[in-house]
């Protein structure tokens, strides 16, 4: 106990007054992040201002030898940001500042806790805007996005997160600000931008991030084709790949979540579908025209039986109400739901779909599909009563039944939210030993003494057992304000 | 046995001999990075096209792979590398194009190499057979080995095999020409960049810029509106001597540097022939040059420069020098992957 009265002290000493919380009032709002299935308060939670208090928070832990995690918004889906009780939670939110924008650059210099949507929003009146879109981009920051290599909708086009980032500059667990990419197109040396992205804080913390900016598109319009067979839906996401077209956004929605959403937003799904596509194309007004005119065509030849194209902007927004609305609407229908995150290659989509439908009947458990289709990354949504005593055991299984199908049809067990805690088990179905060793020993490269988010994303040998799920209790899911999709 | 198995026996062997391996596919960059010592480990056998699905927009192959061979594949499904890899008269290999990390003329509008690569196949120093990323667009399990692997020059593994995203080949191309001098073409190209233009690619040189517009029929015959200048006839071998080096620029110069820069950096002051490439992001000058001079001027900028070709194994190194935390780090990854110090040694840096 000395040695952690020593810590809090220290920590005391390098922030400034009220910026170290560690009575159990002022812990409780960081017992968790989004997957509130796993809640645990941290040692204490340190608040610093500016990257020379990042610096002295991670000195202090690393003398004496205690974990740090670093946490943004704390919208992650994964378990990234869950406490340990031995652990300093290091919150970034105070470093939200817009360094710069550099319009003819084209760049956004900003702090880690600045939100994914300010950056587009003080882009705004330049034209342009930061493209990578998580579903939380309201709230969820930027140094998260860095942590997570966060997708969104329109990653199809534009990206993810790696694909968008010129340099970071991050604060290693000694306490050693590095710079990492540069505002030039390369860096000498090793690629360590696109290593350190997505590696979910476990090899350094980011203490400032240059993004790229792009113009913004003149227009965008949706099209939205309804299906009478999933399998038709499936095949009619690769036709369109397959047709050389790369739209802003290919989604899909099938038959479960339109009789969930329908009735909340209104947005016109016909109830007899058993899916419905949403295919965005954005550019300057002709090319949106000339591509929406070949969408169409691909749809009704794969089966479509019918297409509408927005008109309009409402229109436009309308149709794609319902398709933010699923998550929430999913918790109307259902006392619980756990939430998965698995990738395939899109032309495995039909087939998969199929295979998760049969495996409905082995659980008893209905599952509503809503997911990227054109990333061919799935968000299968299993419906269950944690109330009725062996529903909770079922549906794991089934959701682990399905991540292994993904990894079976030469997929992965997350697509876009992360290992963390919640798929750390999965690791060991996709990744074999050496490779897990390889991560081990790459985690060591940075942080030797394994202090920086330890037990998160990278599974030690040992412990390849055990499943975990976003838990969502009573429809009551973590952010309710946040669109999940 | 197999030509996977045989050369991992090889590294096996000379992993317990700590005897250095020099890796090489087509040698068609034998002069970039310093020169090797050690015993020729060639790639060039472990040849073909694995898996190709043009629904996916997923290509993958060996790493001995010639490039030619992969765009023909894919050319066939009407598709390409967005990161235009030169192919250095068809020698070159895929997996010597992401292991060099150079990417061509369409890079600062499309992406570059390490945008690409979803997943290899490699063999560490040890010679264990180890497999990141993987076929699939998103995919974020795992820290991302398989980018890291871009740019690494062999010394962090040998590739096996890569599975990289393609592109639909564009509808429509056009090339346009403007008469300008450098500080003004810089300018034009900062300022179209923040526009809804569908560049794919950028050059100025010899008092002209270059400007090549791809996409949908109606967005380029719209921005080619927008932009005026005088349509070039030969537009595809204009791009190809430039992703290849082949202007005469290129050819004439003992040495060349390639100086990689924000793409608004003015004009450097330095007198000579200059080329220019991906937006102002990449400026070709022809050597010799002072290194110091030159390298201090590029980090002021918040660039670096590469002593892109020269001597075998120039004083001044190749690379611009890392500080000492960033090396300390490299350090630490290469005795990740090649605790022994096996592969290609010294390539990029003496201490890697």
């Amino acid at each position: 106990m000395a040695f952690v009265n020593d810590v809090i002290d220290r920590l005391r000493c390098v922030l400034s007054a009220g910026a170290l919380l560690a009575s159990t009032e002022e812990l409780k709002p960081y017992e968790c992040d989004a997957l509130t299935l796993y809640r645990q308060l941290p040692l204490a939670v340190a608040l610093p201002a500016d990257e020379a208090e990042v610096a002295a928070v991670l000195r202090a832990c690393a003398q004496a030898r205690v974990p740090v995690i670093a946490r943004g918004a704390g919208t992650g889906l994964s378990g990234g940001a869950t406490p340990r009780p031995d652990a300093v939670v290091m919150s970034l939110a105070r470093l939200n500042r817009i360094i710069s924008i550099d319009p003819l650059a084209r760049t956004a210099r900003v702090q880690p806790g600045v939100r994914n949507l300010a950056i587009s929003e003080a882009a705004a009146p330049h034209g342009l805007y930061y493209a990578p879109d998580p579903s939380s981009q309201i709230a969820c920051t930027i140094g998260g996005n860095v942590a997570e290599n966060s997708g969104g909708v329109h990653c199809l086009k534009y990206g993810l997160t790696v694909h968008n980032l010129l340099a970071l500059r991050v604060v290693s667990i000694e306490g050693e600000v590095l710079e990492i990419g540069s505002h030039a197109l390369d860096a000498p040396g090793y690629d360590l931008l696109a290593l350190l992205t997505g590696s979910e804080g476990l090899l350094a913390v980011v203490s400032e991030v240059t993004v790229r900016l792009i113009p913004r598109p003149q227009c965008a319009r949706v099209v939205l084709a309804v299906f009478d067979s999933l399998a038709a839906a499936g095949q009619a996401v690769a036709d369109v790949i397959a047709a050389g077209i790369v739209p802003a956004g290919l989604e899909m929605m099938d038959r479960s979540t339109i009789a969930a959403v329908e009735p909340f937003v209104h947005a016109g799904y016909p109830l007899d579908a058993e899916a419905v596509l949403l295919c965005e194309c954005d550019g300057t007004a002709h090319e949106v025209e000339e591509e929406i005119l070949r969408v169409e065509a691909v749809l009704s030849r794969a089966g479509a039986r019918e297409c509408r194209v927005s008109r309009d902007e409402a229109q436009r927004l309308r149709f794609w109400a319902g398709r933010k609305a699923a998550f929430p609407a999913m918790g109307a229908i259902s006392p619980d739901y756990y939430c998965m995150d698995g990738s395939i290659p899109r032309q495995r989509l039909a087939s998969v779909l199929q295979a998760i439908r049969e495996m409905e009947g082995k659980y008893g458990l209905r599952c509503s599909n809503v997911f990227h289709a054109g990333d061919g990354n799935l968000h299968p949504l299993i419906l269950f009563d944690s109330s009725i005593a062996d529903e909770v055991a079922r549906a794991e299984a089934f959701g682990g039944e399905i991540l292994e199908l993904c990894v079976r049809e030469g997929g992965s067990i997350t697509g876009e939210h992360g290992v963390g805690l919640e798929k750390i088990n999965h690791m060991c179905v996709q990744f074999g030993s050496a490779e897990l060793e390889a991560f081990h020993a790459v985690k060591s490269a940075f942080d030797p003494h394994g202090l920086l988010n330890p037990g998160k994303a990278v599974p030690t040998l040992h412990r390849c057992a055990e499943f975990g799920r976003l838990h969502v209790r009573g429809g009551n899911v973590p952010h309710p304000e946040l669109p999940r999709f | 046995m197999s030509e996977l198995q045989s050369l991992q026996e090889r590294i096996r062997a000379a992993a317990a001999a700590t005897q250095p391996l020099r890796i090489r596919g087509g040698g068609s960059k034998d002069f970039y990075g310093r020169a090797l010592a050690g015993e020729l480990l060639d790639v060039s056998a472990l040849s073909g096209i694995t898996h190709c699905e043009p629904t996916e927009l997923v290509i993958s192959a060996r790493a001995g792979t010639p490039l030619a061979v992969l765009e023909r594949e894919l050319s066939a499904h009407d598709q390409m590398l967005g990161f235009e890899p030169p192919r250095f008269e068809g020698r070159a290999t895929i997996g010597g194009a992401v292991a060099s990390g150079l990417s061509g003329p369409r890079r600062a509008y499309c992406g570059a190499v390490r945008d690409f690569v979803l997943g290899v196949e490699m063999l560490d120093g040890r010679g264990q057979l180890l497999r990141f990323g993987g076929k699939v667009i998103k995919n974020v399990a795992g820290f991302d080995v398989s980018r890291l692997m871009a740019g690494s020059l062999g010394t962090l593994g040998l590739l096996t095999e890569i599975t990289v995203k393609t592109v639909p080949r564009p509808r429509a191309e056009c090339t346009l020409r403007f008469e300008m001098d450098q500080e003004r073409a810089l300018e034009s190209m900062a300022r179209w960049a923040t526009r809804a233009l569908p560049l794919s690619a950028t050059a100025w040189h010899d008092g002209a810029l270059y400007v090549r517009l791809s996409g949908a029929d109606a967005a380029v015959r719209v921005g080619r509106e927008v932009l005026g200048g005088e349509v070039i006839s030969d537009a595809e071998q204009f791009w190809d001597s430039i992703r290849e080096q082949r202007l005469p620029f290129f050819a004439a110069a003992q040495e060349l540097w390639r100086v990689s820069l924000p793409s608004h950096s003015p004009e450097l002051p330095i007198p000579g022939p200059a080329m220019i490439e991906w937006g102002g992001s990449l400026r070709w000058l022809p050597g010799p040059q002072d290194s110091g001079t030159l390298r201090e001027l590029a980090a002021r900028f918040g660039g670096h420069a590469t002593l892109y070709r020269a001597r075998v194994n120039p004083p001044e190194g190749t690379f611009q020098p890392l500080l000492p935390a960033m090396l300390l780090l490299h350090k630490r990854l290469k005795a990740v992957f090649d605790p022994q110090g096996i592969l290609n040694r010294g390539r990029i840096y003496p201490a890697l």
